[in-house]
């Protein structure tokens, strides 16, 4: 086994090998919870506390559900509605919580770079579930074990993430595991949604739809973050769609067996025609979402026999 | 009457551009003579041995950021003056963006008289140039320089209102008013913690295009093809504003510029994981910036170093990085960081100190930052090569918020003059 890390803070710090652990260990997840008894013990005695700064249901419910099949003592802590409101720092809350003494930690927060801030101050495994525009590591992961679930490997693929990639986490991630594993990552996009310097990154860029989408394998579409604007990215969202939406057109231009991604949630009509959603043939938007209590059991997994590994006065 | 004869000291002398063996005698606060190592020495009552180290004149350090009034514990006028003669500054030209701003003679005054009560160094008060720093309506531009503003500034807000701003400036050039102004489109640099790139997209932060730079210089210079007035653009960070700025001189317009030390000797790949302790205002640059900065303190195109100095407090600073304050505190680390740029053989010590001691004295119309007769004895005595590692805790400031923490710098002040009178010694 590979894996060496204390936290899961992003895919920038893992080698390919690391990756491949993790997927492989979720692969025995998915068969466990697809049994009839879906319980291991793991993460037994162990608390985990899933702490939201921002909002979300998929990836918060996934991750107590993760925890809870491996046996952990889940809380969620609603963080909007808390103490940061009253002004408490994000220091603060990591002493408040080192005081309660959890094991792991998973943490989603509206600005880059705060769960790694958080990670200094707490003597836990984190995880990141997304922290601003910067990572969203157990996505790319899950998306990575679909991808390798549905074309049989994770390399030498062309693979499209198209949308909102200035604003996107997920996209981030996504293009350093897909990079890091060997393929060709092509994003699509108008070029207001895409970040500075992201010619730098080892893709191609593709401000035509049809022309990027030519024989991939893979169809990444991502959520178009509306609550993310400023005001002004694009004209309108029905021009969006017209230019950018994925329809069966589009799709066309793919190969005959691609297959078609999205992180959720959908804007069905914004960013994606709801029949392509809904085709079992393409679509492995409910696969990822399946992968993804698998792929969180097993980072958990791998961080949780770190920590136990640990000498003991790290831990104190 | 009283005389101090330095000898055996390596001379920097930004003026006539030598770094050579010599000599330098003072008489009551003053510089009375300078020679070389084969003139003979005059005798005096008093004789420092400087054992080869260098003299030189004592910086100049324009927009240095005291908390006073407003943010007392961050910095006061006290802790800033003993970190510049630790730093081997003497002279420092304070901000006005403190909390109230600095923006009213009565204000000033008080400054000036904490100011003068509190330091061993210098302190020269620079004043807002628009009421409250709003950009609305110009300050007392004539009653703070009767009360010792030597130079009008809204620091890092920029007058947005062009009709404001060519008014200011047309108003400050009748009074021969020096104009500081901080260019930067903020139209594009408005919430931007990082330079637009690869780094920032890879750490998905809020970026600004270096190009917002010479937007704002670009603006400023046409302002000044209208007004004349006499203008200084506080941080110069990025290649495409230099050929803006060398027409602009070529022209003959009243203009000159600075850059910070960090901008000078850091990139922003020094902000690594989110350390919040390099994030300055404008964001650290691309490396190619940083080398196109250099070049243009070695021409003379860029004419100013300065440290930005800005203290924060570690709750501050102990923010993800997006929230963190911005600014770094840099008077005791300005002359070891500008020291990384000679032992790297990019800039010699005459030119440095051109950046950090004439050329600033000059633009403010201070006698300092020479080696010449006549000239105030403010002077730094200090030995390049001593290798040291940076320990922020031991910074005189009050605020310890430096990038050069636990980082190795050579170089180290053995003492500060002012007025020919010590006011710091290593013993």
């Amino acid at each position: 086994m590979t894996f060496s890390h204390s936290h899961l803070l992003g895919i920038e710090p893992l080698a390919p090998p690391e990756i491949t652990t993790i997927l492989d260990l979720a692969e025995q997840y998915v068969d466990l919870n697809r049994r009839d008894v879906k319980h291991a013990d793991a993460l037994a005695g162990l608390t985990q506390i899933n702490m939201f700064f921002e909002n979300s249901t998929r990836t918060q419910a996934s991750f107590e559900l993760a925890g809870k099949r491996l046996g952990a003592d889940v809380m969620n802590m609603a963080m909007q509605a808390s103490s940061i409101k009253k002004g408490e720092t994000l220091i603060d809350t990591a002493m408040t919580l080192n005081a309660m003494h959890p094991d792991l930690l998973v943490v989603r927060h509206p600005h880059s770079g705060a769960v790694d801030l958080l990670s200094q101050k707490v003597n836990c495994a984190v995880l990141n579930a997304g922290d601003g525009r910067h990572e969203h590591p157990t996505q790319a992961l899950l998306d990575a074990l679909t991808i390798r679930r549905a074309k049989g490997r994770l390399h030498r693929l062309n693979i499209a993430i198209c949308g909102d990639i200035a604003h996107s986490r997920v996209a981030r991630s996504n293009i350093l595991l897909l990079g890091k594993m060997e393929n060709r990552v092509r994003l699509i996009g108008p070029p207001t949604l895409m970040p500075s310097g992201i010619a730098e990154f080892g893709v191609e860029v593709f401000d035509d739809m049809e022309e990027g989408l030519r024989d991939v394998d893979v169809v990444m579409m991502l959520r178009l973050q509306r609550e993310r604007m400023d005001g002004g990215f694009i004209p309108s969202e029905r021009e969006y769609y017209f230019r950018y939406g994925l329809d069966a057109e589009k799709l066309a231009h793919a190969k005959p067996d691609a297959i078609v991604m999205h992180p959720g949630p959908m804007n069905r009509g914004v960013e994606i025609d709801g029949e392509i959603a809904d085709d079992i043939n393409r679509s492995v938007i409910q696969d990822q979402v399946e992968m993804g209590v698998a792929v969180r059991m097993a980072a958990m997994d791998l961080l949780a026999r770190n920590l136990r590994a640990r000498p003991a006065e790290v831990m104190a | 009457m009283t005389t101090t004869l330095f000898t055996d000291a390596r001379l920097i002398d930004p003026e006539q551009g030598t770094d050579a063996p010599g000599w330098l005698l003072i008489e009551e606060g003053v510089i009375k003579a300078v020679g070389t190592a084969n003139d003979p020495a005059p005798a005096a009552a008093r004789v420092i041995d400087c054992a080869g180290h260098c003299l030189a004149p004592g910086i100049v350090d324009i927009g240095v950021k005291v908390c006073e009034p407003g943010e007392r514990h961050k910095e006061s006028y006290r802790s800033a003056g003993l970190a510049a003669a630790a730093g081997g500054v003497t002279t420092i030209v304070t901000r006005p963006d403190t909390a109230p701003a600095i923006d009213s003679p009565e204000t000033l005054e008080f400054v000036a008289r904490r100011a003068n009560a509190a330091g061993p160094v210098n302190v020269r008060p620079m004043a807002a140039l628009t009421k409250g720093r709003e950009g609305r309506e110009m300050t007392e531009i004539g009653f703070l320089m009767d009360a010792g503003a030597v130079a009008f500034t809204d620091c890092d807000h920029v007058v947005t209102n062009t009709k404001v701003f060519q008014r200011a400036l047309t108003y400050a050039r009748a009074l021969g008013a020096l104009v500081i102004a901080h260019p930067q489109e903020p139209g594009l640099s408005d919430g931007a913690a990082a330079t637009s790139g690869k780094f920032a997209s890879l750490r998905g932060l809020p970026s600004v295009s270096p190009m917002a730079e010479r937007m704002g210089l670009d603006r400023d210079i046409a302002l000044l093809e209208m007004t004349g007035a006499a203008y200084h653009a506080d941080q110069i960070t990025t290649a495409r504003a230099l050929p803006a700025l060398e027409r602009a001189k070529r022209n003959g317009l009243d203009v000159t510029a600075g850059t910070s030390i960090h901008h000078l000797t850091l990139n922003e790949l020094d902000v690594a994981d989110y350390r919040t302790f390099f994030k300055v205002k404008p964001p650290l640059r691309a490396e190619d910036d940083r080398q196109a900065v250099i070049e243009g303190v070695r021409t003379g195109l860029i004419d100013i170093i300065s440290s930005m100095h800005t203290p924060q407090d570690e709750e501050s600073k102990r923010l993800p990085f997006e929230e963190a304050a911005s600014g770094a505190v840099a008077l005791e680390t300005l002359l070891p960081a500008a020291l990384r740029l000679y032992h790297s053989g990019d800039l010699d010590l005459p030119t440095l100190f051109r950046a950090m001691s004439l050329n600033p004295a000059r633009r403010l119309g201070l006698a300092s930052g020479r080696l010449a007769p006549g000239a105030p004895a403010d002077l730094v005595v200090f030995d390049p090569d001593k290798p040291f590692v940076m320990d922020r805790t031991t910074l005189r400031s009050k605020s310890k918020n430096t990038p050069f923490d636990g980082q190795r710098l050579q170089g180290k002040v053995r003492a500060t003059y002012v007025a020919g009178a010590p006011v710091f010694e290593v013993s």
